[in-house]
């Protein structure tokens, strides 16, 4: 059984639906992470999951127990605050310690003290949340959300108020620390890489929609439409036309994979290039010339254009330098093949 | 349809200073001829020509005094600077009829000034004399002129280097600077500062009966206690209350600019260094200000403190401080808990915000109004009481006369000053604060008891002082209202002034000063650790 179902949510402010008719569900132990750009209705979802927002319509069920009726308070699921909400007049300890109310003396410090050490705050029990720095102010408020044993924690936007250099490992130590407790979480970011270090599930939303809930991997490789393609990773969509059962061509060639169902020969579509997708081959017939070049340090992003005109994007190892106005060889590696009907 | 529970209170709050107000504006609404053309005839011609000279008067006076000293001491260095700085504002330590008593005092024939220009000069003659409208108008200037100061140097000091060094580069001097550029910026601040003191000139009752200068205040109080005619004092009222709303909507207006002018949290900025004459032509002006405003009346009331203290200082003074200090805890402590509830209404329900304003528009009405609206429905309520239940042989009032009424005027007045200190803490409580704490397990009282109140402690206690130093200081409400027995200090002082008897109030009016500043202190702190 799922933990927690999201079963055809919506909510409204006005006119237009924030959350719009949106279900998933998350596996006991998993950490699913709500992914798009702010304004989308990832933080209402979070909220509504906590019992901060009343829900309007839909069900939400965690461990097969529906929420609707219950008041955020008797929720047991823990949440982390973008800001952290760290509350300012108690002791680190005291923080960690307040939704422990009703616990034996004795248990709640060995609580406290357990999750201290979990968190890698051991020392700093005493101190108040202001002498600490940013990046240990969070993994209190994670220690905090914790210590009661919720069955879900929520993160929204975790990692925002962090340099990137932090980001990057904090999300690692984030996700760690979760899955060594087998806790389940849902996390809300705008930011890709985070839902992709972090997430097991991730779902990208837009416009209060839920467009795909997947892997990662599945995520990238095999978009379900135009929107969630466009929105994760970068690519370019090429025109083409469908060739075969299971082939199209166009003009980098012909190319055969699995395509959607509804596709028939002849139809033309749009073609997901992604610029690991285009690799530079001095040998290759083909060539494209250099419009832009972007370094990243260990790789050249390149926009090429095809004869035709056509922009593709192209990932290339960063020693091979080219100018603007170059032409290089190029070559396609398409392992996932992605088309999106006209 | 029911509305939600916190909304609710709110209103209830607000029925607390709208009932007394609307009841007074409802008054105007069924005039009695006969009262009017005695009014017309004999009152309101000399009431509105007094008025309209100390509304004149004064607002002139502590802009020309309140913006060239915030001007002076926020943008340039000079001897006393860092002292006049928190000096300026120490007048406010002095209820507005002590100012009056002792400046009298000062000021008469006999008093040290004329004598000491007759014993050098050998002639005083050419001094004003103090019993004027001219006197009224420079008491009240020296005694409200902080309100323009403070607004003033908030904003001279957050934009006025940047302006001057805009100014400058566009080629204007420092005072074209000034005029320019400064005054123009800080309008909003002068303004709401000016409309403060204003409020304040209407609302003044013991120095206007100090000067025997009839004012609607002093008028509304002869009316029900010389006349006995309630209905005089409610017509009287509910002019007062018509100007007041002109002042509280420009008031509004003024703070509506200052949220769209940026003030800015400039970086600290070297000040301009001035030297030779003019450095000590800015001190001087300052120092001569603090004289007349503070130094000289505070040292005129020690000195007949002093000669009277042998039979002043008794048990009837003992008995007097600690009613005045027994009434101002009960009512700082009401005062406060009803503007608790009002701000965590407000933090509930976001549309109590506008109920909140009205309910805490009793900081611009004058206490002799409130006094008056708030006994009339009280009157009402005993009358009904007393007509619907079974009494006890010869009971005549259940209400009127207690301690209910007094404290319903209070809180009615003085709501704004303990809201405002509430609620700047409570703005501090971020809403994920409340959220995270209520994720953890808390709801309803202990949310409140958990989160709300360790973190309001500090905000509590400053509206718990400021409450407490106003009801102190408050003599018209006190004097109207209060129970057989609940002489204050206040009240002392009116009785003595109104026999001429200054050095015996001196003593009284001393205590007042004393906890006047209380209040002063953590204001100038509470700059210093904003800024």
């Amino acid at each position: 059984m799922m933990l927690l179902e999201f079963d055809n949510v919506t909510q409204s402010y006005g006119a237009a639906p924030v959350v719009d008719a949106m279900s998933f569900a998350l596996a006991d132990g998993e950490i699913g992470c709500l992914l798009g750009s702010s304004g989308c209705g990832k933080t209402t979802v979070l909220r509504c999951i906590a019992g901060f927002e009343p829900l309007q319509s839909g069900d939400i069920r965690l461990a097969g127990q529906a929420l609707a009726k219950v008041p955020a308070h008797q929720r047991p699921i823990g949440m982390v605050f973008q800001d952290y909400a760290l509350f300012p007049h108690l002791t680190v300890s005291a923080n960690v310690g307040f939704g422990l109310k009703g616990w034996a003396r004795r248990e709640r410090t060995a609580r406290v003290a357990e999750l201290l050490e979990l968190v890698g705050l051991a020392d700093s029990g005493s101190k108040y949340p202001h002498e600490l720095s940013g990046g240990q102010q969070q993994r209190v408020a994670l220690a905090r959300a914790l210590a009661p044993k919720p069955r879900l924690i929520l993160l929204d936007e975790p990692f925002s108020n962090l340099d990137v250099d932090l980001r990057e490992r904090l999300s690692r130590e984030v996700r760690d620390i979760l899955k060594r407790e087998g806790m389940s979480a849902i996390l809300v970011t705008h930011d890709q890489h985070e839902a992709f270090a972090m997430a097991d599930k991730v779902g990208v939303m837009q416009q209060g929609r839920l467009r795909q809930w997947d892997t990662p991997y599945r995520l990238y490789h095999q978009p379900a439409d135009r929107a969630v393609a466009d929105f994760i990773g970068q690519g370019v969509l090429v025109p083409g036309m469908v060739s075969g059962p299971a082939s199209l061509s166009f003009e980098l060639g012909e190319f055969s994979g699995q395509l959607p169902d509804e596709l028939a020969a002849g139809d033309a579509v749009d073609v997901l290039l992604r610029p690991d997708d285009v690799v530079h081959d001095d040998a290759s017939p083909l060539t494209a010339t250099v419009l832009a070049r972007d370094f990243r340090g260990t790789v050249f992003h390149y926009t090429l254009a095809l004869p035709s005109g056509q922009k593709v994007l192209a990932q290339v190892p960063s020693h091979h330098d080219h100018a603007i106005g170059e032409a290089i060889g190029i070559r396609l590696e398409l392992d996932h093949l992605i088309a999106f009907g006209r | 349809m029911v509305l939600p529970r916190w909304r609710m209170v709110a209103l209830s709050i607000s029925l607390i200073t709208l009932i007394p107000l609307l009841l007074i504006l409802a008054s105007i609404t069924r005039p009695d001829a006969e009262l009017w053309s005695h009014l017309l005839e004999f009152q309101l011609p000399e009431l509105l020509a007094n008025t309209a000279w100390l509304l004149g008067g004064v607002g002139l006076g502590v802009l020309l005094l309140g913006v060239p000293l915030a001007w002076l001491v926020a943008v340039y260095e000079f001897p006393g600077r860092r002292i006049f700085n928190w000096a300026l504002m120490l007048p406010l330590a002095l209820p507005a009829y002590v100012m009056a008593f002792s400046q009298l005092g000062l000021f008469d024939f006999t008093g040290p000034i004329q004598s000491w220009l007759r014993d050098t000069t050998g002639d005083s003659s050419w001094v004003p004399a103090i019993r004027s409208t001219g006197g009224v108008i420079a008491v009240l200037v020296l005694a409200f002129y902080p309100y323009v100061y403070l607004l003033a140097r908030n904003a001279f000091a957050t934009m006025g280097r940047r302006a001057l060094e805009v100014g400058q580069s566009l080629g204007l001097s420092p005072l074209a600077g000034f005029w320019h550029v400064a005054l123009p910026m800080a309008r909003p601040w002068i303004a709401g500062g000016l409309t403060l003191a204003l409020m304040e000139t209407l609302a003044d009752f013991g120095t206007v009966a100090i000067f025997n200068f009839d004012t609607f205040t002093t008028a509304i109080y002869k009316a029900w206690f010389a006349l006995f005619s309630l209905p005089t004092a409610m017509q009287l009222a509910s002019l007062l209350v018509l100007l007041v709303f002109v002042l509280v909507v420009l008031e509004q207006r003024s703070r509506g600019r200052r949220a769209y002018t940026q003030a800015g949290k400039a970086a600290p900025q070297p000040r301009l260094r001035l030297s030779g004459v003019s450095a000590w032509v800015a001190s001087g002006f300052a120092a001569l200000v603090l004289l007349f405003a503070f130094a000289l009346p505070v040292a005129q009331l020690g000195w007949w403190a002093w000669s009277v203290f042998d039979t002043e200082f008794d048990a009837d003074f003992i008995g007097y401080v600690g009613r005045s200090l027994w009434l101002a805890l009960i009512a700082a402590v009401v005062v406060t808990l009803v503007a608790l509830l009002l701000s965590y209404a407000q933090r509930r329900d976001a549309k109590s915000a506008l109920i909140a304003r009205l309910a805490t528009l009793g900081y611009a009405v004058p206490g002799t109004v409130l006094a008056v609206g708030v006994f009339v429905p009280i009157a009402w309520l005993d009358n009904w009481l007393l007509a619907s239940f079974a009494w006890p042989e010869g009971t005549g009032a259940i209400l009127k006369g207690t301690l209910l009424v007094m404290l319903l005027a209070y809180t009615a007045r003085f709501l704004a000053v303990g809201h405002s200190a509430v609620d700047a803490a409570m703005h501090r409580i971020t809403r994920s604060q409340e959220e995270a704490a209520r994720n953890l397990g808390y709801s309803g009282f202990g949310l409140l008891a958990r989160l709300h109140l360790p973190l309001l402690s500090g905000g509590l206690f400053t509206a718990v002082l400021m409450v407490f130093v106003d009801v102190m200081k408050e003599m018209p409400i006190t004097l109207m209202t209060r129970p057989f027995g609940w002489d204050t200090l206040a009240v002392r002082i009116f009785n003595f002034t109104s026999e001429g008897e200054w050095e015996r109030a001196a003593l009284p009016a001393l205590a007042l000063v004393i906890a006047g500043l209380l209040p002063v202190i953590v204001l100038s702190r509470q700059k210093e650790s904003a800024s």
